[in-house]
């Protein structure tokens, strides 16, 4: 057992029994910060910069030509920590003439927003660079399927990114160059 | 039936240490058993088909003890070992067998530079489709890329562009460009599946795998040219971009085709089978299946399939099914007809039933058109079972005998139905509606399950555990791989429930556990005596199948069945 000590409270002096200096320098401290520039902001009306590589909300992006970047490659669903990710491949139209040799897109894409801890390591894995954790870090909803962030919602949210290869177009072009042979 | 081999062996040496080796094998199988810790690199060499030795890849260094030419003594070194004239270059483990003394090296530098080579020569028109692969994951080039790849290429010119997606068949489909010329596929449909239809076309980089014009790779063995494509060149149409396989849960089973039993494994995830492909058993089905015995697991998804039990055709809970089951096996004159899909636990319970209520017992024989390899013509995967657990004496019919004779009669006023429709045996059930109460176990609606008094729903191979005896007396064991319909047991759990009910009077609660009922088994059934669940091995147990030598099974000469009566004969 630790001892216990008994601290006599020291009384008070005059001046603090009057409380006018205590006050009064509280006044003081509130006047001269009342022309300081504010250090808080207006949330929500005033968002903060976030600063580049934060790791929000997990998206899907688009290339800058407006597709799909996503292959459902399924990596992202594999590496996933807490099993938030879950999509179901599916097979490109191939009628689609501009993107029917990438063969493969996902039918859905469900990201449960509730399950998800922004480790980021999607996007790090993610052969296609199709997934990318950008900005937005705060969510709401009313319900547990609201959020589940669907494929539609998540190519929102992500909207068109640069892109540095375009390895798909540059593969079409092989296939357009190249000799013929049955 | 048991067949103990006596192996001669040799003695080599790999790396230094000293090994004994089967002998003619070659070195690539050597060294499985040996056991080392990495297996030699290859494509193109399979167990199951010719050498060919085109990929390059199983490169290692032999050598053998130096011998004098005039007096064929051996040359020793210095220090009395005897001197190894090692070949000058590399040569292909597939093609080189083992010999007395031989020396290998498995692992030098000079091997490795080789084999990153042949790597990179491979990786040179190879796409970068591994995202989009179905292979990825179980691609060999792959995994070999990681260990002999570079990570990067110094091949500067654009890549050969070949054909995505070439329909090779009806279940097959060809992308070109990951092909690696390994011609697995190749000497398979012509050694194994005697479909001599693929073959390679063009010279160089622009070799191509092709149908012979006018033709397509459509037997029933052409998914196995998919499993053993070592690259994801041979898609499967079925399995193409549904689920990556490491996704894939793995449980070992058997087909219920034919009688042959082939061994598979069933790939699923979440209650939901994706594909089925075989697995290895030298000595039922190598490493084959067929096409037909793949797409079995749909039906037990379709929408005919009974999902409840019910008592005059309204669902109910199983105790309500028993309780009037038991009443109307209580009545006396019991038919029963069983069935050869049924597990060989479900066939010995049936055989407690049939004695104890001294029912009249038939069974069905389902049979079609054999191919000679991996489909017999007994279409049921247990017909033995109901032999070795004396559900039947003598092989069944294709068509109902006394049995039918005794309903029509009106000497049988309940009858239990195993899987048949009875419509199809020629029995109206409409006409005997009033004299015949049946009680179904099956698992598909049909005409019988409409009339049916009680509806057990039976659950297929993938949702229960239990045992085939195939065409050889090879007893075998298949694993529950999904979760069943919810609230269904499997028939096994239901006949013992049945059981309990008529010859002790108690209600059990629950399922028998595979091993309790094996525990049974093995004290009653003469020829499963002291075999106990777990120590039946994942490769099957042979069984002494000799005291039925003398019946004429329907089965003739398939891949790896022989009749013997037949032969006999003519």
């Amino acid at each position: 057992m630790a001892k216990t000590k008994v601290l006599e409270r020291k009384p008070l002096t005059f001046s603090e029994k009057t409380y006018i200096p205590q006050v009064a320098s509280g006044l003081a401290a509130t006047f001269v910060n009342m022309f300081k520039k504010s250090v808080t902001l207006e949330y929500p009306e005033v968002r903060p910069v976030i600063p580049e590589n934060y790791r929000g909300v997990p998206t899907l992006v688009k290339d800058p030509k407006g597709r799909v970047k996503c292959v459902s490659c399924q990596l992202c669903e594999f590496v996933c920590p807490p099993k938030a990710i879950r999509i179901m491949p599916s097979e490109i139209d191939g009628e689609e003439s501009d993107r029917a040799h990438v063969e493969k897109e996902p039918a859905a894409f469900d990201i449960n927003m509730l399950r998800c801890i922004y480790c980021g390591l999607c996007q790090e894995v993610c052969p296609e660079e199709a997934i990318f954790l950008q900005d937005t870090f705060s969510l709401s909803g009313y319900t547990r399927e609201e959020m589940v962030f669907g494929k539609d919602k998540l190519l929102k949210l992500g909207g068109t990114l640069p892109d540095n290869h375009f390895k798909w177009d540059k593969k079409k072009q092989a296939e357009e160059n190249s000799e013929n042979h049955h | 039936m048991l067949e103990v081999k006596v192996i001669d062996t040799v003695t080599i040496n790999v790396d230094g240490e000293l090994a004994q080796v089967p002998k003619g094998v070659n070195v690539i199988e050597a060294m499985r058993v040996v056991g080392k810790e990495k297996e030699i690199p290859h494509y193109c060499y399979h167990p199951k088909l010719s050498v060919v030795g085109n990929c390059r890849m199983c490169l290692v260094e032999v050598g053998n003890p130096m011998r004098d030419r005039q007096t064929g003594e051996a040359i020793l070194e210095e220090n009395g070992e005897p001197k190894i004239g090692w070949a000058p270059k590399p040569v292909i483990a597939c093609a080189t067998n083992v010999s007395e003394g031989m020396h290998v090296r498995t692992n030098t530098p000079s091997l490795v530079d080789c084999r990153n080579g042949v790597t990179e020569f491979l990786l040179i028109n190879h796409p970068l489709d591994c995202p989009i692969c179905d292979q990825a994951g179980e691609c060999r080039l792959q995994e070999f890329s990681a260990e002999h790849g570079r990570g990067y290429s110094r091949f500067k010119e654009e890549k050969n562009v070949k054909p995505k997606r070439t329909r090779l068949g009806p279940r097959v489909t060809l992308d070109d460009e990951r092909c690696i010329l390994c011609s697995r596929c190749v000497r398979f449909s012509q050694e194994v599946a005697k479909d001599d239809v693929l073959g390679f076309v063009d010279r160089g980089t622009y070799s191509t795998l092709t149908c012979y014009p006018g033709k397509e790779l459509s037997n029933n063995y052409s998914l196995n040219t998919v499993d053993i494509c070592p690259v994801g060149a041979l898609t499967s149409t079925d399995f193409r971009f549904k689920m990556r396989v490491w996704f894939l849960k793995r449980t070992h089973s058997i087909c219920t085709e034919s009688s042959v039993g082939a061994n598979t494994e069933i790939w699923s995830r979440e209650g939901k089978i994706y594909r089925i492909t075989p697995r290895r058993n030298d000595a039922v089905n190598d490493t084959w299946m067929t096409d037909s015995g793949r797409g079995l697991f749909k039906e037990s998804e379709s929408e005919e399939r009974l999902k409840s039990y019910s008592v005059d055709q309204v669902a109910k809970s199983l105790d309500d099914a028993i309780a009037a089951t038991r009443e109307l096996l209580e009545g006396g004159s019991i038919g029963v007809i069983g069935s050869a899909h049924s597990s060989l636990e479900e066939q010995y319970l049936l055989q407690k039933i049939v004695k104890h209520t001294n029912a009249s017992f038939e069974m069905i024989q389902h049979t079609g058109e054999g191919d000679g390899l991996l489909m017999s013509e007994d279409r049921t995967p247990n017909l033995r079972g109901a032999l070795i657990t004396g559900l039947i004496n003598q092989l069944p019919d294709t068509r109902l005998g006394q049995l039918k004779e005794a309903i029509e009669g009106g000497q049988i006023k309940t009858l239990l139905v195993f899987n048949e429709d009875l419509e199809q045996l020629g029995i109206d059930l409409g006409s005997l509606k009033d004299s015949v109460q049946v009680i179904y176990f099956g698992s598909s609606k049909n005409s019988t399950s409409e009339q049916a008094k009680v509806i057990f729903p039976s659950l297929s191979v993938f949702e229960k555990d239990g045992t085939f005896v195939n065409q050889n007396f090879i007893l075998q064991k298949f694993k529950q791989a999904i979760l069943p319909p919810m609230g269904l047991m499997p028939d096994y759990g239901v006949l013992t429930a049945i059981l309990s009910e008529l010859v002790e009077n108690t209600h059990t609660v629950g399922m028998p556990s595979m091993e309790s009922l094996w525990g049974e088994i093995s004290k009653t059934v003469e020829l499963l005596k002291s075999v106990q669940w777990s120590e039946i091995p994942e490769e099957g147990l042979a069984l002494n199948g000799d005291a039925f030598a003398s019946m004429n099974f329907v089965e003739t000469e398939n891949l790896k069945f022989k009749p013997t009566l037949v032969s006999e004969i003519v």
